[in-house]
């Protein structure tokens, strides 16, 4: 996957490769939804819905078949049996599909963009079954619901990468007052993360931002005279000693995420750095504490 | 020169002095760097390295390609291991290769024949003529090319005796006034007049020996002492003390050539001789066939057994056994006690004992058989039985070949017989002439005490002369004999016991069984019995000691058979004769082995010869090697092996075959393979394919049954029987299949396999002929063997294999599906809903639902076509994939749902 070819040669390839990894993911995906159970999303307030809320005594203007009777009998007043107010919300998701996403240090690690989709989409699958509309940003897939809906999100999200070497968040198509999910590894340009994620707390949107690293990045395990790549190929780096750099790199790191975590801050947004060695399942509870917690 | 190495250009090793030079060169290169793909690289833009001095090359990748770098210098300078040294200059001229080629040279002929081969390539290489020739098979030597020897070598065996003086000195007759240097490759045996010879070789040119330098053992010819079985092997060397091991060869009781056992061997220190001795049992002796020293591998190895070791079968019938308890004066006492070590005895009545076919039947004192017993025992005795017949009181009083010859007795006899030296006779017993000189028994001595007092009497016949084999000291008959047929009739004109006469009590009476090959007890064979008799060659060894049919080798003299030393006129094996069997083995009783003594001054030396070896080869072998690490050790320093890695799977993938064409039998039998038949039309044919592998995916989710991928199954070509099921498409156009098809077809169907007829067009006409698609299934289906069909009835099976369903849709609904017929008396049991019916699994579903593309998925796992409208048409294609589960675990399960409905009544059977 790392090695640029002519796409034509690799196009077979590679898309046989994605299709294959389309029901897997799906199926993945169900699996690791399947582990959390999903809670409900009430207003806390009185509105249209499924749960009881309260009684309350009948007010004017009440129609009497609202009446709850088997309550109203056991005393003298008339009560009325009000139901939680139930909306759905709308949670968007933008998954980094560019370069840099397409790299893990190790035979056993999956991808960086790998593991960003299959919690994507296993958050989508916990949200739809939750009665959330999930769609992608950037006009690519409006938000539904239902099973169809997370089939077509399905083979989005396992479309072809983007070339670019590091991805831009995308944050048109957001509707006023939903909920957003971006994963990425940010690596690169964080001015139009700030962007982003300022253009959506105008909008009221809220939501929550996963760093996806892999250990190697985490750790820079690198020795010897070394010329780093960039996988979309457009940067490098020659060094005569790598070990030396680790220190620096590794304070670059820190503050990268420390800006991070100081542009959610400001704009109300989550924040979670999630490593492709740890288990998916820390970081989909996380998510949906994140999203549920925004109600 | 150094020792064994040598250098032809010496002065090149001077080169190794560079490389320390080189080695500081090297060390100051750095090592390429190692080029990583990092994503994080956006973070380290901008940084600078502290420390500017560069990695170096580790000091193991230097020393490999130091080494490397020597290896070749050291090439180059030519060395040559073992250089053939000045004195042993090559001479030119004729050449001769003189080998014994006896059997004590078989065992390491495979190194005088390489031996040899290097000759003949010097000699090629020096252009000399060669000729080869063998001691013992002496031809006019052919001054010959090397090549053209080259060439016979695979031909040249060892004969499976030793030279004699006769061919000695015919080879020096042969190579008298020729000018030749000899090369002589003994066989290390001394052979009687070789030293004439080496005389006659030395007067023609210079003679080199090369002998072989091992051990050799021999085995003489087994004897009999005291019942057990002594082996005496002697060895060439008296060396230390050496142990080795003789396998017994023979044949296991179902006829299979086996060992069947190992007898250890010890020398001695210093000894020439060992002995061991074998005690089997006597049935196992009899299957015998030859012992060897094992890993010898040559003739003089083995011994061959010959009837010696046989044991005959000897079945013993008394006319009169009345009187009990009285042994000594049975009829069979005597018989019984001379006969029992050395034959087996078979007890029983005569027809009973005939199918076992005896080697020999004793009649003692029988008189009269019935004309079915004398019918048999004829016909046994034609074919080579011998009948042994006793005289006695009952023989004497019948009627028996009394006036006509009987065809079971030898002679006319008397009547009544006669009493000499009794109480009530004149006359004193009468002692046995000695023995004739045809007589089977010449040579054997007569006791004195052996006395006759009654017998029976021969008619006299102008036969009865030749038919005498022993006569009373008056002339009167003993023992005669008759041939019949194949076999013969000995009639002892006395008794078997000791009534009438001392015979049975003396040690002659066993000797003349043994005579009369009735009993073998001692493989002796006397000179004189073999004199003027001719002996065919059945089996002779080789030299390197393998039985062979002797095919049209002359017969042998008897004088000669043992006396006479072996050539290739009398050559070691088994020799037969009119009744019996005969093993010359290579040594005889009295032959020792005697190592070859050379007269002083010969120049003796050994098989092996170290040859020259050049190193220069190795050498440049040995860099390429490390150069090759090298490469692969710098590939994985810079980071590279990965994209080595890749070029090797790579290669991998393309010599690999492609797994998605047809798979092996192997690979089919393995797991449950879906199989659609090939209609010839493309887009049918990749429907079905998709479409049973959208089936199969959903197997795999759904239940246990794991189906590999499906398989396209070409009729005419592919194997049936892998398939539980066959999807069948019906296009319009497909190609009715041959008679052939149609047996196998019929043969699958009666096996257990199912197919699912579709003829895709919704079943519009009722499967009658007014639709294409179905008009072609009739034609199609026509020769198949299929029932009596109905459409699936409420209570089928099918409907509740594994979903409960009641309809099939595929991409049409509600139209009919066929199946089997259920039988007519088929009867719905009380409170259960469905009727027994138990037996029979449908062979054929037909129907017009276009199944395939309703279950038919693209490689991303898509449907491939629509199916109704929205959702509903998603429910549609559900119930499809459900009828395909439910198919298949019909297919596979049979009517084991149907046997649920017994379930309540054997669970109220087992009282629960």
């Amino acid at each position: 996957m790392t090695a640029p070819a002519a796409p034509s040669a690799t196009l077979r390839a590679r898309s046989e490769a994605e299709a294959a990894r389309l029901p897997a993911l799906l199926a993945r995906a169900q699996h690791l939804a399947g582990a959390v159970l999903p809670g409900q999303h009430g207003r806390r307030r009185a509105g249209q819905g499924d749960d009881f809320w309260q009684y309350r005594p009948v007010q004017q203007g009440d129609q009497r078949r609202q009446i709850d009777w088997r309550r109203s009998a056991r005393s003298d007043a008339e009560f009325v049996r009000e139901r939680e107010w139930q909306i759905a919300q709308t949670v968007m998701l933008w998954v980094d599909s560019s370069a840099s996403m397409q790299f893990s240090s190790g035979a056993h690690l999956p991808e960086k963009a790998d593991r960003a989709q299959l919690l994507a989409l296993a958050a989508a699958i916990l949200l739809d079954r939750g009665g959330e509309r999930v769609g992608l940003t950037g006009h690519t897939l409006p938000p539904r619901r239902g099973a169809a809906q997370i089939a077509r999100l399905a083979r989005a999200l396992a479309g072809t990468g983007e070339p670019t070497d590091y991805g831009v968040p995308d944050a048109r198509g957001l509707p006023s007052q939903s909920h957003a999910v971006f994963l990425s590894d940010f690596l690169g340009d964080l001015v139009p993360v700030s962007d982003a994620l300022t253009f959506a707390a105008d909008r009221g949107v809220r939501g929550a931002l996963v760093q996806v690293l892999d250990p190697a990045e985490e750790a820079f395990p690198y020795r010897g005279r070394a010329i780093f790549e960039s996988i979309g190929g457009t940067l490098s780096h020659e060094t005569r000693k790598a070990d030396d750099l680790r220190s620096r790199y590794l304070a670059r790191l820190a503050e990268r995420k420390a800006e991070l975590r100081q542009i959610c801050g400001v704009t109300g947004w989550q924040y979670l750095c999630h490593h492709t060695d740890a288990s998916p399942q820390v970081a989909l509870l996380w998510l949906h504490a994140a999203l549920g917690g925004g109600r | 020169m150094l020792g064994a190495l040598a250098f032809t250009a010496p002065w090149l090793l001077a080169g190794l002095a560079l490389l320390p030079v080189l080695w500081v060169i090297l060390r100051a290169v750095p090592p390429a760097p190692v080029r990583r793909r990092f994503p994080g690289v956006a973070l380290l833009l901008g940084l600078r390295d502290e420390d500017s001095a560069a990695d170096r090359t580790p000091w193991w990748l230097l020393l490999l390609r130091m080494i490397a770098l020597a290896a070749v210098i050291v090439a180059m300078a030519g060395p040559v291991l073992n250089p053939r040294g000045a004195s042993d200059t090559r001479s030119s001229g004729n050449l001769l290769i003189l080998l014994d080629a006896s059997w004590a040279s078989a065992g390491d002929w495979q190194g005088q024949i390489s031996l040899i081969d290097d000759l003949l390539t010097e000699a090629g290489r020096d252009s000399r003529p060669v000729a080869v020739m063998r001691l013992t098979d002496p031809q006019p030597p052919e001054f010959q090319a090397a090549d053209a020897w080259r060439s016979r070598l695979a031909g040249l065996e060892p004969g499976a005796w030793t030279p004699t003086p006769q061919m000695m000195s015919r080879a020096a007759d042969l190579l008298k006034g020729q000018r030749f240097q000899t090369i002589w490759l003994s066989d290390g045996l001394e052979h009687v007049g070789r030293a004439g010879l080496l005389r006659a070789l030395g007067a023609s040119g210079a003679v080199r020996i090369h002998q072989t330098a091992g051990q050799l053992l021999a085995l003489a010819p087994l004897r009999a002492v005291d019942g057990a079985l002594e082996l005496v092997a002697q060895r060439l060397v008296a060396g230390p003390a050496q142990e080795a091991t003789i396998q017994v060869h023979g044949r296991d009781p179902s006829g299979t050539a086996r060992v069947l056992t190992t007898v250890p061997l010890q020398f001695e220190e210093g000894a020439r001789q060992a002995t061991a001795t074998l005690s089997l049992p006597g049935e196992l002796r009899a299957r015998i066939s030859r012992f060897e020293i094992a890993g010898q591998g040559h003739a003089g190895a083995i011994a061959l057994s010959d009837d010696s070791l046989k044991r005959r079968e000897v079945a013993l019938i008394a006319g009169r056994e009345d009187r009990e308890g009285l042994d000594l004066l049975s009829p069979l006492h005597y018989l019984e006690r001379a006969l029992a070590p050395n034959a087996t005895l078979l007890d029983g009545a005569l027809m009973d004992v005939l199918p076992a076919r005896p080697d020999v039947i004793v009649l003692a004192d029988v008189a009269t058989l019935a004309p079915a017993e004398e019918a048999a025992l004829l016909d046994w005795t034609t074919e080579g039985g011998t009948l042994l017949r006793f005289a006695g009181p009952r023989l004497a009083a019948s009627d028996v070949s009394r006036s006509a010859e009987d065809t079971l007795l030898p002679v006319r006899l008397r009547k009544g017989g006669r009493d000499v030296g009794g109480a009530m006779t004149w006359g004193a017993p009468k002692s046995l002439a000695p023995f004739a000189p045809g007589s089977p028994f010449a040579g054997l001595a007569i006791p004195d005490d052996v006395k006759v007092t009654s017998q029976v009497m021969a008619q006299p016949d102008p036969t009865l002369a030749d038919r005498v084999i022993a006569e009373l000291g008056d002339g009167t008959p003993l023992v005669t004999r008759k041939r019949v047929g194949q076999g013969q009739v000995v009639l002892f004109h006395v008794t078997a016991n000791a009534e009438w006469s001392t015979l049975p009590l003396s040690g002659l009476f066993v000797q003349m069984l043994e005579r009369l090959a009735i009993s073998s007890g001692s493989a002796d064979v006397a000179e004189g019995e073999l004199a003027g008799t001719i002996w065919q060659p059945a089996e002779v060894l080789d030299g390197f000691g393998m039985l062979r049919d002797a095919g049209t080798l002359p017969g042998v003299a008897g004088e000669a058979l043992f006396s006479a030393p072996l050539g290739p006129d009398l050559r070691p094996g088994i020799y037969e004769g009119a009744d019996r069997r005969i093993a010359r083995s290579v040594l005889g009783a009295g032959d020792t082995l005697a190592p070859a003594e050379w007269p002083a001054g010969t120049d003796v030396q050994g098989l092996e010869r170290t040859s020259e070896t050049p190193l220069a080869g190795w050498l440049l072998a040995a860099a390429l090697v490390l150069l090759s690490g090298d490469i692969i050790a710098s590939l994985g320093l810079s980071g590279r092996l990965m994209l080595l890695r890749g070029a090797a799977i790579l290669a991998l993938a393309v010599m690999l075959p492609d797994p998605s064409s047809a798979q092996g039998p192997e690979a089919l039998a393995g797991e449950v393979t879906l199989a659609h038949v090939l209609t010839g039309d493309s887009v049918v044919d990749d429907l079905a394919h998709a479409g049973l592998r959208g089936l199969g995916e959903t197997l795999f989710y759904r239940t246990t049954v794991e189906p590999g991928p499906p398989q396209g199954v070409d009729l005419e070509t592919d194997e049936l029987a892998f398939f539980p099921l066959l999807y069948w498409p019906i296009t319009e156009a497909q190609p009715i299949p041959s008679d052939a098809v149609y047996a196998r077809l019929n043969a699958y169907l009666r096996s257990g396999g199912m197919i699912l007829f579709d003829t895709r067009d919704a079943d519009i006409a009722g499967f009658g002929s007014a639709s294409p698609n179905g008009a072609r299934l009739q034609r199609i289906a026509a020769p198949l063997d299929i029932p009596p069909l109905e459409p699936v009835p409420a209570d089928h099976v099918l409907t509740r294999t594994f979903y409960l369903m009641q309809d099939f849709p595929g991409r049409y609904v509600g139209r009919p599906v066929w199946v089997e017929a259920a039988p007519e008396g088929a009867t719905q049991a009380p409170g259960m809903p469905f009727r027994d019916l138990n037996d029979g699994v449908t062979p054929v579903v037909i129907g017009g639902n276009d199944w395939a593309a309703a279950w038919a998925v693209d490689d991303t796992g898509a449907s491939l076509r629509p199916v109704g409208r929205g959702y509903a048409g998603e429910r549609q294609r559900e119930m499809a994939h459900r009828f395909g589960v439910n198919l298949v675990m019909y297919v596979l399960t049979g009517n084991y749902k149907s046997d649920q409905v017994h379930v309540p009544a054997l669970l109220d059977r087992l009282g629960q």
